[in-house]
């Protein structure tokens, strides 16, 4: 790891991560061209790859930068890499929840924020699951688990743990 | 251990009882409080559910329904803060979170709870994909977490939706919304643009009819 090395991290995960309004996949085409073909850390594929283990993973999918970090610079590259993602913005972020949560005295206002958001990110959440799936479910099989697993989870108190690991179970039985 | 810490563990415990005794919920001026180590456990375990994604879904059921540490329309609204500030969504929102609970170091708690495993599991599972990446049977199970992920998702909209979509001005909202960004693909900030000023001018009028008629009430008596 050359100090020329880390502050390129720095700077490609910095800066991108302080332009990522909308959400973490919002950058991943500014982070294929400059890991690509900017600074040539992976090829294509590997960009690819690294994309769909991110996804598929448990975690923020964002952690795609800890394996771009590592393409680059091993373990202190998938550290920087991670860090100069998540602090800078995590900093920000506790300047606004911090000033939010002091704002006792606005209580009025801040609960009709609230509760006139709440409303429109139930919406966001539905946009977010219905793209999703259009993505994710090529098959017939996957759109009715999906529905039967949703029945379930809203019906029943069982461990949603148990429905995804079933789901898991069930696409290996119904694809092999 | 401070007296501080202590205090806090006890006072997390209450919070995360299942008792739904009709007393107000917790009162608003202090707030929930937890331990920069229970906040770092629960975010590890929000994180860890969640392969294949329905992360903000697992986020709710931990931080809503079990520890009960935030209530719905609190919860949807640092969402949405969360995906107006810049950065990843899911890791802006545990910092929020872990900051109402426990300043600073709940933010750090939360934040390396919420990557520190999978950062590691990410590195192993990079070794593996490449012998892996063309098991047909792999991709399979794949496909079956995704699918759970999605009804993870869709779950959220229907138990977030059965406690705040409860008259008319909220629906249209949320359906508008929904048109918005999910079928005519807006980006965020034109469909909170048009949706976010009439949710807060509903609700602001709301609060103060209830101030009003409340007043009266108290007049008459």
């Amino acid at each position: 790891m050359t100090l020329a090395l880390a502050l390129q991290l720095c700077s490609v995960f910095g800066i991108t991560s302080l332009l990522a309004f909308g959400g973490g996949n919002a950058v991943i085409p500014q982070f294929e061209k400059m890991t690509v073909h900017v600074y040539h850390w992976l090829t294509p594929q590997q960009f690819t790859d690294s994309f769909a283990i991110a996804q598929a993973a448990p975690g923020p999918s964002t952690l795609i930068v800890s394996l771009l970090g590592y393409r680059a610079g091993g373990i202190w590259g998938a550290l920087i890499a991670t860090a100069a993602m998540v602090v800078p913005t995590g900093l920000i972020v506790y300047g606004i929840a911090k000033v939010w949560d002091k704002g006792h005295g606005e209580k009025a206002f801040r609960h009709a924020f609230q509760d006139g958001l709440a409303p429109i990110t139930v919406g966001l959440i539905l946009a977010g699951g219905v793209i999703v799936a259009r993505h994710a479910e090529s098959t017939w099989a996957q759109v009715v688990m999906t529905l039967v697993a949703t029945v379930i989870l809203c019906a029943t108190k069982v461990n949603p743990l148990i429905v995804a690991l079933s789901c898991g179970v069930i696409g290996y039985v119904v694809g092999a | 251990m401070t007296p501080n810490s202590s205090t806090s563990e006890v006072l997390a415990e209450p919070g995360a009882a299942e008792a739904p005794s009709p007393a107000a919920p917790i009162p608003e001026a202090p707030g929930p409080v937890a331990s920069s180590w229970e906040i770092a456990l629960t975010f590890n375990e929000i994180s860890l559910s969640s392969f294949g994604g329905g992360l903000s879904a697992w986020s709710r059921e931990m931080v809503v329904a079990r520890k009960k540490w935030m209530d719905d329309p609190e919860f949807l609204s640092a969402m949405t803060i969360c995906r107006i500030l810049p950065g990843a969504n899911q890791v802006n929102l545990a910092v929020f979170v872990g900051t109402k609970l426990n300043g600073l170091r709940g933010a750090g708690a939360a934040l390396t709870g919420l990557i520190f495993m999978p950062t590691v599991l990410l590195m192993g599972i990079a070794a593996l994909y490449a012998a892996f990446q063309r098991s047909h049977a792999l991709q399979h199970v794949l496909a079956g977490f995704a699918a759970a992920a999605v009804a993870m998702t869709l779950q959220m909209v229907w138990k977030t939706g059965r406690t705040t979509l409860t008259s008319v001005v909220p629906i249209v909202l949320f359906a508008v919304t929904f048109v918005l960004s999910g079928v005519l693909r807006w980006p965020l900030w034109g469909t909170l643009l048009v949706a976010a000023p009439f949710g807060v001018a509903w609700a602001w009028r709301r609060a103060h009819k209830r101030i009003t008629a409340r007043a009266a009430a108290g007049a008459a008596r």
